[in-house]
């Protein structure tokens, strides 16, 4: 048997992976990104760009089944779609591989700090709509954490580009991030149901306004109240989340209708107006865009008008002559 | 298929050997009688032993198991993932062996295509979610351990949370190495909770020698030892048998 921890290797720019049983080829682009699951290349197919990943034959394996799972949840649209799975002899021995849609746009985090937290709840709304629909039909997403979701739009939607970490209903969630993890945290299992999700969700809010994240102490649970408490940015749902954090929503879809009331009260208006700013700037752009384009306009209209006297006033004259 | 026992040995330790049977010979044994053994190497700084990383990849490599080296914080993630994707790849080779026998050939789990090896995986899965766990873990209790120590506490009992999620059974074991008087002493009989350990692990004075082989080779006959002991395990036939 192998020892796993040593499966590492690189591929470069323009060189072309070819597939032993679907016999497609794939001309890779850049790297996208490398982690101890595998690594992530962009890459030009005959179905244009995709996203194709290498991992041990375990992992791939494992991610395939799940991703083929996700294309069964109706409606739902956080993970990507697969498109192609093989296998390709290289030189260094043959590499299992497979292909999925390329999901483009910055992290969840990298949105946040650009627009605002008043974003966090709204997009909070939609994690939860696509959990509660995971959930429904069997799954628990497991490994849920900022870096792994991905804003695409506009129209901004989540999508989730790592989903090594879902598993089925009842059984036990083997990915996990610490931080994000109610295990860690001792305020719970690490069984795969709704509320390990809701847990992982709530402390993604909570990674959101504390970027460097933090330590646990010996308080368990306790701590991340109050840490929940000290950020005003979270004050409108702050008591969505702290039921969230101790395990009090049995469905994806009791917390997002709470979330929902919070967000609909008094002091997220204040949070909105202040965050605006950030919104401005897009505004701002397509205001200027605007204007440019009356000025055209103007300018068009004084064309015509001044071509039109010249003709009237050279009628006149032929007239006069 | 029938439901399973996994047997594993899982080593924490430090550094190299210095007493005794060379560990990795032990290792072997173990896995001839079906026991796997897996070792993480815990590091403080770069400065490290590579003698001793040297030891703890061979170690795994003759027991059939995984080995990895960690930073001490790193520690709880690590120890849960090798003791699952060790019993993932010990029900692959099940399932490997499996395969060779249905199809009469060399087939195995990589010469499928793609969407079979999916559905094999599957198989694997829900054995691996379901099979029995036997881990007896071997913790080093060398002087230049002393200041790991707390980690490794803290990441025996995260292995416990994840393994406790799971829907098969779980039995642990703990001995340390050196002990009081003995090479070996043994801290936790077989159990399915690992919680009981906190108090035991502020008892511990770190100090002495490093016997690694021999401790392997006790953890061996606990496997055994366990086995014949009468009525630990209500569902055991051989209990039966002699009560009747």
């Amino acid at each position: 048997m192998m020892n796993t921890s040593k499966n590492q290797f690189s591929v470069g720019r323009g060189a072309v992976i070819h597939g032993k049983w679907h016999k497609q080829a794939y001309l890779v682009e850049r790297k996208l990104g490398q982690g101890a699951a595998g690594t992530v290349y962009l890459v030009n197919g005959s179905g244009g760009t995709a996203a194709l990943k290498f991992s041990s034959q375990l992992s791939i394996t494992a991610e395939m089944n799940v991703l083929k799972a996700f294309a069964k949840v109706q409606g739902s649209s956080l993970g990507p779609s697969l498109l192609d799975a093989d296998d390709w002899e290289s030189r260094n021995g043959v590499q299992p591989f497979y292909v999925m849609e390329y999901i483009e746009g910055p992290t969840l985090s990298a949105f946040i700090q650009a627009r605002g937290s008043s974003w966090i709840g709204v997009l909070l709304l939609q994690l939860l709509e696509n959990l509660h629909m995971l959930h429904e039909a069997g799954w628990i997403f497991g490994d849920i954490k900022p870096d792994n979701l991905i804003v695409s739009g506009p129209p901004f939607a989540l999508r989730c580009i790592d989903v090594g970490g879902t598993t089925k209903m009842g059984r036990a969630v083997k990915e996990y991030t610490e931080f994000f993890d109610r295990g860690y945290w001792r305020a719970g299992s690490r069984k795969a149901e709704p509320s390990y999700d809701l847990f992982a969700a709530a402390m993604v809010a909570v990674n959101l306004v504390y970027p460097e994240r933090f330590p646990r102490n010996e308080s368990g649970v306790k701590q991340l109240v109050d840490k929940v408490r000290q950020k005003k940015e979270l004050t409108a749902f702050a008591p969505v989340l702290i039921k969230a954090l101790q395990g009090e929503y049995s469905s994806a879809r009791m917390m997002r209708e709470e979330l929902l009331a919070a967000l609909g009260t008094e002091p997220i208006k204040k949070e909105a107006l202040k965050a605006r700013p950030a919104a401005r700037k897009k505004t701002g752009r397509t205001a200027l865009k605007r204007k440019q384009r009356k000025e055209q306009g103007l300018l068009t209209m004084t064309a015509v008008l001044l071509v039109a006297a010249l003709y009237v006033l050279y009628v006149l004259a032929e007239l006069l002559i | 298929m029938k439901q399973g026992t996994i047997k594993q040995i899982l080593l924490l330790t430090d550094g190299c050997s210095n007493h005794g049977e060379d560990p990795v010979a032990m290792a072997a044994l173990a896995r001839e009688q079906g026991i796997t053994v897996n070792v993480i190497g815990i590091v403080d700084d770069e400065a490290a032993d590579q003698r001793g990383f040297q030891e703890i990849d061979q170690i795994a490599l003759s027991g059939g198991g995984i080995s990895q080296t960690v930073y001490a914080k790193q520690l709880s993630h690590t120890v849960q993932m090798v003791t699952r994707q060790a019993m993932t790849q010990t029900l692959q080779g099940v399932v490997n062996e499996q395969l060779k026998k249905i199809l009469h050939n060399e087939t195995t789990m990589e010469a499928l295509p793609p969407e079979t090896r999916g559905e094999v995986m599957e198989v694997v899965d829900e054995l691996g979610e379901t099979a029995n766990l036997e881990v007896l873990i071997l913790v080093d209790t060398s002087a230049s351990m002393k200041n790991k120590l707390p980690t490794v506490k803290e990441a025996l009992l995260d292995l416990s949370l994840s393994m406790n999620a799971r829907m098969g059974s779980n039995l642990f074991s703990l001995s340390v190495f050196p002990g009081k008087r003995k090479e070996t002493e043994q801290l936790l009989e077989w159990t399915p909770k690992l919680e009981s350990l906190t108090t035991m692990f502020s008892r511990l004075s770190p100090g002495g020698l490093t016997p690694t082989g021999p401790a392997i080779r006790e953890a061996i006959s606990r496997f055994k030892t366990k086995r014949s002991r009468k009525g630990w395990l209500p569902k055991d036939d051989e209990y039966i048998e002699k009560s009747v």
